[in-house]
């Protein structure tokens, strides 16, 4: 039936089922809350939240602290991504360089990072380098050794083809490796982004006088679920708008792989 | 335009592992000469290809081009592959003038001889495609365009249209021999397609496998006015059965 069909095309568009499941968990919790039978404390309604959310940001602290966790992030991660890319390529061309670094990285790469808090505090104290110190040290060895397998990959063809037009050496690796590269490296910095901001909160929960992850153990203190829930749901969105930009830019610059 | 092959041998690995894979080969191609190695799979000759194009070392003997001992890969020897090898994010008018971007020519004169060179490859149209939006003939008459338009001594063909459908790829065979009449180059062909080595190239080289070497050589002195003519003239199938008869035996004398 005309109906029907008309309704399937609306659900084959891309973002329409995904709405549909976000707001399906929204309308559980607010028939959840409104029936009465779970504790304000523990689950705060909507409405309530969004209150607290407007409060927040009228007050500007909201902003304050997501402007600081932002900037840790970016910090941190521009320092890990601007290292990580030329001694990737280093490792993705040197087999001598791979073999040296490789075994070290793929070592470190497995503590966790949170474990070099405590390390951390005790060789720089509590101001803004120990956090940033934690977002390198959790993104860097992922990011150098997704680039090293990215240049890896690189078809020998390619770099074959450019050596017979005359080519070598540093003209190679601009105009052949790093633009084949690109987008991979880009969906590297696009994954590893998230771990970079899970730990900057992780990093403002044990100490920190500003952030997100600051808001959100005050709160706990406070008892103000409410609170707790605007926090989560601020990191979650500002996660989710770094993402769709790093998505954007390599739509925009690498058009050819997309 | 001289190049000379003497003695060359080539092995890879080392010891009781070691592996031969060419043992003494030896040619010349001189300008505007058009010549092609035919062998089955294991005859070496793309191995050949790679250390004229300077991408491997012989193991012995030596390859010269005027004189001048090949050491490394470079722009005078300009070589076309099977696979595609354009570059994924450059156009096709990009792709042709990239050879000649390295080389550091005036833009101006980039700009020009990427034009003409799309003309003789009659891809003056698609000039702003990337290369996954055209079909893989044209991607390798892209190809072509990028080698010759670096202006290289002499262009080597590397199974060119190995990958393409039997159709698009006698039409292509058409194109080359044009392209060599028209623009006079000088090329080496590996195939082991027996009938196009002999429409296009004025002398084949049967290549034995295991180890690769040459073991015949025909001067192909044939009526090429017209390629589909020459298909089914008498003498071109005579002499592509009688070459055809020596690759075969050269098989059975492995499998027996």
């Amino acid at each position: 039936m005309n109906r029907w069909s008309s309704l399937r095309r609306f659900l084959a568009h891309p973002w329409v089922l995904g709405l549909v499941g976000m707001a399906t968990v929204l309308l559980i919790w607010l028939l959840t809350t409104a029936s009465g039978t779970v504790d304000k404390l523990f689950l705060p309604s909507p409405q309530a939240v969004w209150q607290a959310g407007q409060s927040q940001w009228q007050s500007g602290g909201l902003v304050k602290d997501a402007v600081a966790s932002i900037q840790r992030v970016f910090i941190g991660f521009a320092l890990s991504a601007g290292l990580a890319l030329p001694v990737g390529i280093a490792m993705g061309t040197n087999r001598t360089i791979c073999r040296l670094l490789e075994p070290l990285m793929a070592l470190i790469r497995y503590m966790p990072a949170p474990a070099f808090i405590p390390l951390l505090i005790i060789y720089f104290g509590l101001e803004e380098l120990p956090k940033v110190l934690l977002i390198f040290i959790g993104t860097f060895f992922f990011n150098t050794l997704m680039i090293m397998d990215a240049v890896k990959f690189v078809p020998s063809e390619l770099v074959e083809t450019a050596l017979t037009l005359g080519g070598r050496g540093l003209p190679i690796l601009t105009r052949v490796v790093a633009p084949y590269i690109a987008p991979q490296v880009f969906d590297t910095y696009r994954i590893n982004m998230a771990s970079a901001w899970n730990l900057v909160i992780v990093a403002e929960l044990v100490a920190a006088t500003e952030g997100l992850g600051k808001r959100i153990s005050l709160a706990q203190r406070f008892l103000r679920t409410d609170e707790i829930f605007v926090g989560l749901i601020v990191i979650g969105l500002v996660g989710l708008v770094i993402d769709l930009g790093f998505r954007f830019l390599m739509r925009k610059s690498c058009a050819w792989a997309t | 335009m001289h190049l000379q092959v003497s003695s060359v041998c080539k092995s890879f690995g080392y010891g009781p592992k070691a592996k031969q894979v060419l043992d003494s080969v030896s040619f010349d191609l001189h300008s505007g000469q058009f010549l092609a190695l035919v062998g089955s799979s294991g005859s070496g000759k793309s191995t050949m290809m790679r250390l004229i194009a300077g991408l491997e070392r012989p193991s012995s003997g030596e390859i010269r081009l005027d004189g001048e001992l090949i050491r490394g890969p470079g722009a005078d020897r300009g070589m076309v592959f099977q696979k595609y090898s354009l570059f994924p994010w450059l156009t096709a008018g990009q792709n042709v003038a990239f050879g000649m971007r390295l080389q550091g020519r005036p833009r101006a004169e980039v700009r020009e001889r990427t034009a003409y060179f799309l003309e003789v490859v009659g891809l003056v149209e698609s000039a702003r495609l990337l290369p996954r939006e055209l079909s893989g003939g044209m991607q390798q008459r892209v190809a072509i365009a990028r080698s010759l338009a670096a202006e290289p001594k002499v262009l080597l063909l590397d199974e060119p249209f190995g990958a393409l459908d039997l159709q698009i790829r006698e039409s292509m065979q058409e194109f080359l021999h044009r392209l060599w009449l028209q623009t006079g180059l000088t090329a080496l062909l590996i195939t082991h397609d027996l009938e196009e080595a002999l429409l296009l190239a004025q002398e084949v080289q049967i290549m034995a496998p295991r180890p690769g070497r040459i073991v015949r050589r025909v001067s192909a002195d044939l009526d090429r006015s017209s390629l589909a003519h020459l298909r089914v003239s008498q003498p071109f199938l005579a002499l592509r059965e009688e070459l055809a008869s020596c690759l075969r035996s050269l098989d059975s004398s492995l499998t027996a």
